[in-house]
């Protein structure tokens, strides 16, 4: 049997070619556009972590944005070019030198990628909060956040779970025999002075939460039995919105907050405010 | 010579690979089905909340029904579809056939792992329709959402009980499937089937069953684990002093990070056994349709082995954000990329394969390009997830759910696409239908994208992922234009899946009379009966690679494994002679 | 000429593929030579992959026990294990003795010899298991229950986990004794009961000496 009269086979269609090869240049020249004029951009970082995850993204961005590009137009010339018009097919097994060299490169470029945006993750998360940082709790839970600050002096009182009683106004169940505890400030929205380092204590009384500000760049997961430091400082003052990320129940999607960064007065202003209320 | 017709018992409960994998594929299709409209009443409610849905009990979908939907999605999808049509329906079906053995090396035991997976298809459908309905801690299940009782929330009680009976008892019946699949390969190639022979959807299939079989053995642990948590009081997961819904709860000194670990250790190799089988199929079809070997034969293969073993050592990349060590993290993240480069090996050869061939459009043929299209972007976008710090930003919103859905959701779906278009004819015995099957796929591809490759976009903007809808908080408004996009986009996509649903089902009864080998491929499963590949009482015998395609001075543009290199077909005609 | 499918198949009633022709229905393995050394080796991979699964399971589970003794909450109780424990290892370890005593026997085709010491393996096996049992019975009497604490959990996660699949060995033993099966050989029956029994017998040895450290 010759390759001609191969009997069931129908052709390369030159039309199933150029319409597939439409399809792959359109995706290429869509999401090349789309991530070209920002038409969907992360909003605007607010601390210096914040924009070392942004260089790192726009790295990482190139480099894969390079590799989409190429290989599905690479994908769409293939087909074009070697659709059958009564050819023979090359017949080759591989090419070993080719194929060492695209994956060294491929293993150059992404293990190059972890290496660079190692500083990014390790200014976080490797590194402890700045001595002298403003120490705040979060506990987290079914679906609400709630922000204790230690008050006039400087110290959190006892916690004790079977001492939680939200209706009764302690909701994060601090002890009311613990001096230290009677000026604690306990809020359900966040509030950090601008250009200060601010760590962060999550905690949870229920089931994992989790911290996210979009403008900080930062999550952090809230484990119960758990007390996990995030520390962050923010370099411009606004609200910005708080979420939770992790599944928590029926009212996930709800649980929100706010973080306002305000300035020094401000946040000075806020603390008295508090505390005289508390 | 014939025997009577068999009765229906006899078929249903037969131990003939053949009709175990089709077994498989219709479960496979029933599930899903009903993972489909799951994820449109999901896709509905989201951009049209107040709006009354069937199948919703109450009319208005509350948020407990969104995120049973959202569990009961995931689950169905990656277990009963993913698990199983891939490996399960396609495996059992061709392996076989493909090494020249006459059955799977254990057919009753081959049997109960079909029986055991429809049990607990039945077991987990059955958490709907308790009174508290479905669970809601997702497919992933993290205590303490999912290791108390429904004190966490509707749908942990009973449903979550389920639910977890229903993994366990998968767990079983993918164990048992795995050991037949590697026994099968090991001991029952045909004489001259080496492992250098084997065609790659072998190579795949053995690989996936080595990751399930190491990969179920510990979900199966960790369940026990969660399952005594839930009902026997223990703390392997739960920590002490929880207060939920201002109740103080008993017991404690557990790890919720201690389940994660448990549970991505199965669940990354998870969704390579969904990917795996897929990869092997595109090369498969690749190389079939371009009539032209495999490029770098043994590099794909070597590739999927190292997928495999990688696969197995950085479940972590799915706890960046979970409180587990920041080190650990960066550990993780280095065999993450890493494993970026095998599979690349495996797209630059699937490249490399079209490239010079005379490459012929029929449909399983699209559904393998665009296999090679939906890989890219999906792994691509991986490489983001990958980077912890970059994923900080990016965890647990659409951009993940993008990236999932693009290699499982669809890349995934485009292997069984493409091989039940390709193997049709030899399961039935006729051809679906080229133009339906084409239309088919310009719609499915097409829509695939439009519905996903959006979400990348919300998932930037900080849509957060399982999320009922978006009246929380306030920037989630600006996001709905995507939404009813991805929406529309799901819903036309959907339909299109009725054409390929009728015509299968039209073709079942009259599509065209197939030729025993109407693609004029290679590999064993196409030889016509037995006398075509030299079987008499000792099997057929294989004679050369897979991929034997346009081999300069032959006759046809194909030469057959099994036809022996002198042109003989029946080693009994030589020997009568 | 259409090629004929699985449909044809059913309902001719005969099989299809490229094995040797028919009997595929209902029988399992069709080929010829169904006691040939090929054949049987099967029996012997799947036990060592079945074996590979089991490996993985308890592995886990210890993995979680490591874990969860070393989470620093402080709630993890040292208790001492019952000292039955150190019995039923012995009885354990006997028992594969006497299991390579059988199976050498056969071997050299002393068939009294092999069933009677394969009696004793099955007797000694259902000691052991009972011997667990009274473990667990001097477990309750000191007031250690499923969810006393961590320790006591896993304590009884890895004997019931461990002692089912023990049952199962025992279950096989008796089936070995009285069935005739029809695929494997007498030899490729004993052997794989044996790589199961052997294996289940050094995990054993591994749980409890994990245990012990608690």
């Amino acid at each position: 049997m010759s390759i001609e009269s191969s009997g069931a086979h129908s052709r390369g269609s030159a039309s199933v070619a150029l319409l597939l090869a439409l399809v792959l240049v359109v995706l290429v020249a869509a999401t090349v556009y789309i991530f070209a004029a920002h038409l969907y951009p992360a909003p605007r970082p607010i601390s210096q972590e914040a924009v070392l995850v942004d260089h790192q993204y726009d790295r990482t961005l190139y480099a894969t944005g390079a590799a989409f590009i190429l290989a599905q137009l690479g994908l769409a010339f293939a087909i074009l070019r070697f659709r059958d018009r009564g050819q023979r097919a090359r017949f080759t097994h591989g090419n070993v030198a080719l194929e060492i060299l695209w994956t060294a490169i491929t293993l150059l470029v992404f293990v190059g990628l972890g290496i660079l945006g190692r500083r990014a993750w390790a200014d976080v998360r490797f590194a402890p909060a700045a001595s002298g940082a403003i120490q705040i709790e979060a506990t987290t839970n079914q679906f609400v956040y709630n922000f204790r600050y230690s008050g006039p002096d400087g110290e959190f009182g006892r916690l004790d779970p079977s001492l939680v009683n939200a209706p009764a106004g302690n909701p994060v169940g601090i002890d009311p025999n613990d001096p230290a505890g009677r000026d604690d400030i306990v809020v359900p929205e966040l509030t950090v002075p601008v250009n200060q380092p601010v760590e962060l204590l999550l905690r949870s009384q229920d089931v994992i939460h989790n911290f996210f500000v979009r403008e900080l760049r930062l999550q952090q997961d809230a484990v119960p039995g758990m007390v996990i430091p995030l520390h962050f400082t923010a370099d411009r003052i606004g609200t910005y919105e708080i979420v939770c990320t992790q599944l928590c129940g029926l009212g996930h999607y709800k649980m929100h907050s706010l973080l306002h960064v305000v300035s020094e007065s401000d946040y000075e202003s806020f603390l008295k405010r508090e505390a005289a209320a508390q | 010579m014939s025997s009577p017709r068999k009765s229906f018992a006899a078929i249903l409960f037969s131990t003939d690979h053949k009709v175990i994998g089709l077994q498989y594929f219709f479960l496979a299709l029933a599930a899903v089905t009903i993972g489909v409209i799951l994820s449109l009443l999901m896709r509905f409610h989201l951009v049209w909340p107040a709006a009354h849905l069937p199948f919703v009990s109450g009319g208005i979908m509350t948020p407990e029904q969104y995120l049973a939907l959202v569990t009961m999605h995931g689950t169905i999808m990656v277990f009963f579809v993913l698990t199983t049509a891939p490996q399960s329906a396609f495996g059992n079906y061709f392996l076989p056939l493909q090494i020249g053995a006459p059955d799977m090396a254990f057919p009753r035991l081959n049997m109960l792992s079909f029986w055991l997976t429809l049990a607990a298809f039945l077991v987990m459908l059955s958490a709907f329709f308790v009174p508290a309905g479905a669970p809601i801690s997702g497919w992933t299940a993290y205590p303490p959402l999912s290791g108390i009782n429904d004190v966490t929330g509707p749908g942990e009680g009973l449903g979550q009980t389920l639910w977890l009976a229903g993994i366990l008892i998968f767990c079983i019946a993918s164990l048992l499937g795995s050991i037949n699949f590697i026994a099968t390969i090991i001991d029952l190639r045909a004489p001259g089937m080496t492992l250098m022979r084997m065609p790659l959807t072998v190579w795949a299939w053995f690989v996936t069953a080595i990751l399930s079989l190491l990969a179920f053995s510990v979900l199966f642990a960790g369940g026990i684990l969660l399952a005594l948590d839930r009902i026997a009081g223990t703390s392997f997961f739960l920590p002490a002093g929880l207060v939920v819904s201002g109740e103080l709860q008993t017991g404690g000194g557990g790890s919720p990070l201690l389940w994660q670990h448990l549970f991505w250790f199965f669940g990354h190799p998870e969704v390579y056994i969904a990917i795996l089988p897929g990869m092997g199929v595109v090369s498969h079809i690749l190389a079939n349709f371009s009539r032209k070997p495999v490029f770098g034969y043994r590099a794909m293969a070597f590739a999927l082995c190292t997928i495999g073993f990688l696969g197995f050592t950085l479940w972590g990349h799915h706890m960046f954000v979970s409180g587990m060590s920041p080190y650990s993290s960066l550990a993780f993240s280095f065999l993450t990329l890493s494993i970026g480069v095998p599979s690349a090996v495996k797209t630059f050869n699937w490249l490399g394969t079209l490239w010079g061939g005379k490459i012929q459009f029929h449909t399983p043929m699209l559904f393998a390009i665009g296999f090679v299209s939906l890989f890219v972007t999906g792994g691509l976008s991986g490489i983001f997830l990958a980077q912890p710090a970059i994923d900080t930003e990016l965890h647990a919103t659409y951009y993940v759910v993008a990236h999932f859905h693009i290699v499982m959701g669809v890349a995934a779906i485009f292997g069984v696409f493409a091989a039940t278009y390709y193997w049709f004819p030899k399961m039935f015995g006729r051809k679906m239908s080229e133009s339906l099957g084409k239309l088919h796929f310009w719609l499915t591809f097409v829509g695939a994208y439009c519905i996903f490759m959006p979400m990348h976009f919300v998932g930037i903007e900080g849509g957060v992922r399982r999320y009922a809808d978006s009246t929380g908080a306030a920037y989630l408004a600006a996001l709905q234009p995507l939404h009813r996009f991805m929406t529309i986009s799901a819903f036309i996509t959907a339909a299109a899946q009725l054409i390929f649903f009728s015509n299968f089902f039209a073709s079942l009864k009259s599509g065209e009379p197939a030729s025993a080998n109407p693609w004029n491929a290679t590999t064993l499963e196409w030889a016509a009966d037995s006398s075509e590949t030299g079987v008499g009482s000792s099997g057929p015998r294989v004679y050369r690679g897979p991929y034997e395609y346009s081999v300069p001075g032959a006759e046809q543009d194909f030469l057959p494994q099994y036809i022996a290199p002198d042109g003989a077909l029946a080693t009994e005609e030589r020997h009568a002679r | 000429m259409p090629a004929s499918t699985v449909l044809d198949s059913l309902e001719r009633g005969r099989g299809r593929g490229n094995g040797a022709g028919g009997g595929f229905f209902g029988d399992g393995n069709g080929s010829a030579g169904n006691h040939g050394g090929a054949a049987q080796r099967v029996y012997v991979t799947g036990m060592l992959i079945a074996l590979g699964a089991i490996l993985m399971f308890f592995a886990a589970l210890a993995s979680a026990w490591v874990v969860r003794k070393g989470l620093s909450n402080g709630d993890w109780r040292s208790f001492p294990l019952p000292r039955i424990l150190w019995l039923n290892t012995l009885i354990l370890i006997a028992s594969s003795v006497t299991l390579l005593h059988s199976r050498r026997s056969l071997r050299a085709r002393r068939e009294a010899d092999y069933r009677h010491w394969w009696r004793v393996t099955t007797i000694l096996g259902a000691l052991f298991l009972a011997g667990q049992f009274l473990a667990w019975r001097q477990m309750f009497a000191a007031g250690l229950f499923l969810a006393t604490n961590p320790g006591s959990s896993f304590f009884y996660v890895f004997t019931a986990a461990h002692g089912l699949h023990v049952l199962g060995g025992i279950a096989a033993l008796v089936a070995v004794a009285f069935y005739k099966p029809a695929r494997l050989t007498r030899e490729t029956a004993t052997q794989v009961v044996a790589m199961y029994w052997h294996f289940l017998a050094a995990i054993w040895i591994v749980i409890f000496a994990l245990l012990s450290r608690a």
